[in-house]
């Protein structure tokens, strides 16, 4: 398969005040890649999720979509383009039943998001949300609140309600950050077969090197805004420069 | 409690059919005018499961009330039939503009920018003496029922079942509304808007398309009080008038269609004993259920009984198993 260009970024740069968040990010993301990012807290990967989807509008700089220029366009019409993002804090209709905001999902993907008089549970979305519940793990949970969910499935069904809206880019911010150490690994297995069974371009912020080392095949490195590393994961996470800014020694 | 629950809307309904024939008229009038509000309180109650509480939808009960008043004063226009969906449109139409602006809004501005409005919509009505009678109001005069005038004695029934079907539509409709994807987004943005706008949705919409449904509501109302009162002033608008919607909402329960109706045909009964037994603290005695319902039983007047026919569920089980 040729390389096709899902992302790119052109010197996309943004200050809050004093604080320089972004600092002239250039990269491309190409068609099903599955891409790592790193930094330590305050590095600018958030701000780089942020910038790509339009809740931030960068103060310079360009971001490509597909080849289209998608800067500084809301996140709603983001997400419209096929961008879909999940949250470090998952982002969960705590009052709606899980499958209840899985159908949501899909109803948006389908649009019908905004129908009035045909009624969320349809048929014919019924069985593709329990099947997809069924791959997040999550079918047990299906009539249960979304509030009643334990950490890690509040991470996987935050990722699931993305995922359902079948874009061509999926951005995850931490989604192992408030997991339990021994669940980790388990939900990283669950996203990673999804995501390779999809084919899905995939990038995911993630300050544990061990999860990234273990589950990405590029990894880019971020420090006070800038990608300090760029390339496959051996190499970049052995590379002291990268050591010393995410861990803070060698 | 399966069971229970499946006869509850077939009495509920026996009953109400029930009324004129079996109750003294001023009781046919309080639950009349009680249904009729209900689609009000029906509108707020809309706003309430988003999170959001509106001190002005008696804005579009006026809506609808004025369009009774002007309809029989200008047009001659007194059939019911006709009315009824045209105050709906007008509430709509009213609420279409309004909405532009109140979309934007949540919270506090929301509820004080609905309270601006109906205020507004009051002066206007109050101040326009030429047109509107200002205090002396219109009169609604006689409905006609397609083209039918029923003599006066059978007028109060034949205004009681129009507008029980109506209920009936508007309960169909609304339950329809908030089964829809749309309608759960209502409910969703409660909980999280920046979840719906990275769904590709917008937020403004579900509630700008909510705000023209609940004015339609309230026009439908507005009518309905409009015949069954028979006389429309400007307090249709007043913000008391929308205070007693919101307090109504409460009473009821606003999580689901019926609390709002239990609650308005609650209220209407409260209302009139309070008053015939306690002429100078009738407001009072509002106030403590009020308080009493939301220190003890937040869902309202519906999710008590809800709790009552549970629990005698349980025990009729138990006997059984026994």
């Amino acid at each position: 398969m040729p390389d096709a260009q899902v992302l790119k970024a052109l010197d996309v740069s943004k200050s809050f005040g004093m604080v320089t968040a972004a600092d002239g990010i250039t990269l491309e993301i190409q068609a099903g890649e599955l891409v790592g990012v790193v930094g330590a807290n305050g590095s600018g990967k958030t701000t780089f999720l942020n910038l790509v989807t339009g809740y931030l509008r960068p103060d310079r700089g360009r971001v490509l979509f597909m080849g289209n220029d998608c800067t500084g366009v809301p996140p709603r019409a983001i997400t419209k383009l096929g961008i879909a993002r999940s949250f470090q804090i998952p982002q969960l209709y705590t009052n709606l039943t899980v499958l209840e905001s899985l159908l949501l999902s899909l109803a948006a993907e389908a649009g019908e998001g905004v129908a009035f008089w045909r009624p969320l549970y349809s048929q014919a979305r019924i069985s593709p949300g329990l099947e997809l519940l069924e791959r997040f793990g999550l079918r047990p949970y299906a009539h249960r609140l979304a509030s009643e969910l334990p950490e890690g499935g509040r991470k996987l069904l935050d990722i699931a309600l993305s995922f359902a809206l079948k874009p061509k880019l999926l951005l995850l911010d931490e989604p192992t950050s408030g997991v339990s150490i021994e669940d980790k690994f388990q939900v990283m297995d669950t996203l990673m077969k999804i995501v390779a069974e999809s084919r899905l371009t995939t990038v995911f912020v993630e300050h544990d090197m061990e999860v990234v080392q273990r589950y990405s095949r590029r990894v880019l490195a971020f420090d006070n805004g800038r990608v300090i590393a760029d390339g496959e994961p051996g190499r970049v996470l052995a590379d002291p420069d990268v050591r010393k800014a995410v861990l803070g020694r060698v | 409690m399966g069971a229970w629950m499946s006869w509850t809307p077939l009495v509920g309904a026996a009953l109400l059919v029930a009324v004129p024939a079996v109750l003294p008229d001023w009781i046919v009038f309080i639950v009349a005018l009680a249904l009729a509000k209900f689609m009000a309180v029906l509108a707020v109650a809309l706003f309430l499961r988003a999170g959001m509480v509106s001190f002005g939808h008696a804005m579009f009960y006026a809506v609808g009330a004025y369009t009774v008043g002007f309809g029989v004063k200008w047009f001659g226009l007194r059939d019911i039939v006709l009315l009824i969906p045209l105050g709906a449109l007008l509430g709509a139409a009213f609420a279409a503009l309004v909405g532009l602006v109140m979309a934007r809004y949540r919270e506090v501005f929301f509820a004080m920018l609905n309270l601006a409005f109906s205020m507004m919509l009051y002066g206007v009505l109050l101040k326009l003496y030429w047109i509107t009678a200002g205090t002396d109001g219109l009169s609604a005069g006689l409905p006609t029922f397609l083209g039918y005038a029923p003599s006066r004695e059978s007028l109060r029934v034949f205004l009681y079942y129009t507008t029980l079907v109506v209920t009936v539509i508007v309960v169909f409709g609304v339950y329809r509304f908030l089964a829809s994807p749309l309608g759960f987004y209502l409910k969703a943005m409660a909980d999280n808007e920046i979840r719906i706008e990275y769904s590709g949705e917008s937020v403004r919409h579900v509630v700008y398309v909510t705000y023209v449904l609940s004015g339609a509501l309230g026009g439908i109302g507005g009518v309905l009080a409009g015949f069954t009162v028979g006389h429309i002033v400007p307090e249709y608008s007043f913000w008391i008038q929308s205070g007693d919607f919101v307090f109504v909402a409460l009473l009821g329960g606003y999580t689901s269609v019926v609390g709002p109706l239990v609650g308005s045909i609650a209220f209407e009964f409260i209302r009139t004993y309070a008053s015939k037994y306690f002429p100078n603290e009738w407001q009072m005695v509002l106030g403590i259920i009020m308080l009493a319902i939301i220190l003890f039983r937040p869902g309202g007047l519906w999710a008590i009984y809800e709790e009552v026919v549970g629990r005698f569920g349980r025990r009729a089980r138990e006997a059984k198993r026994a």
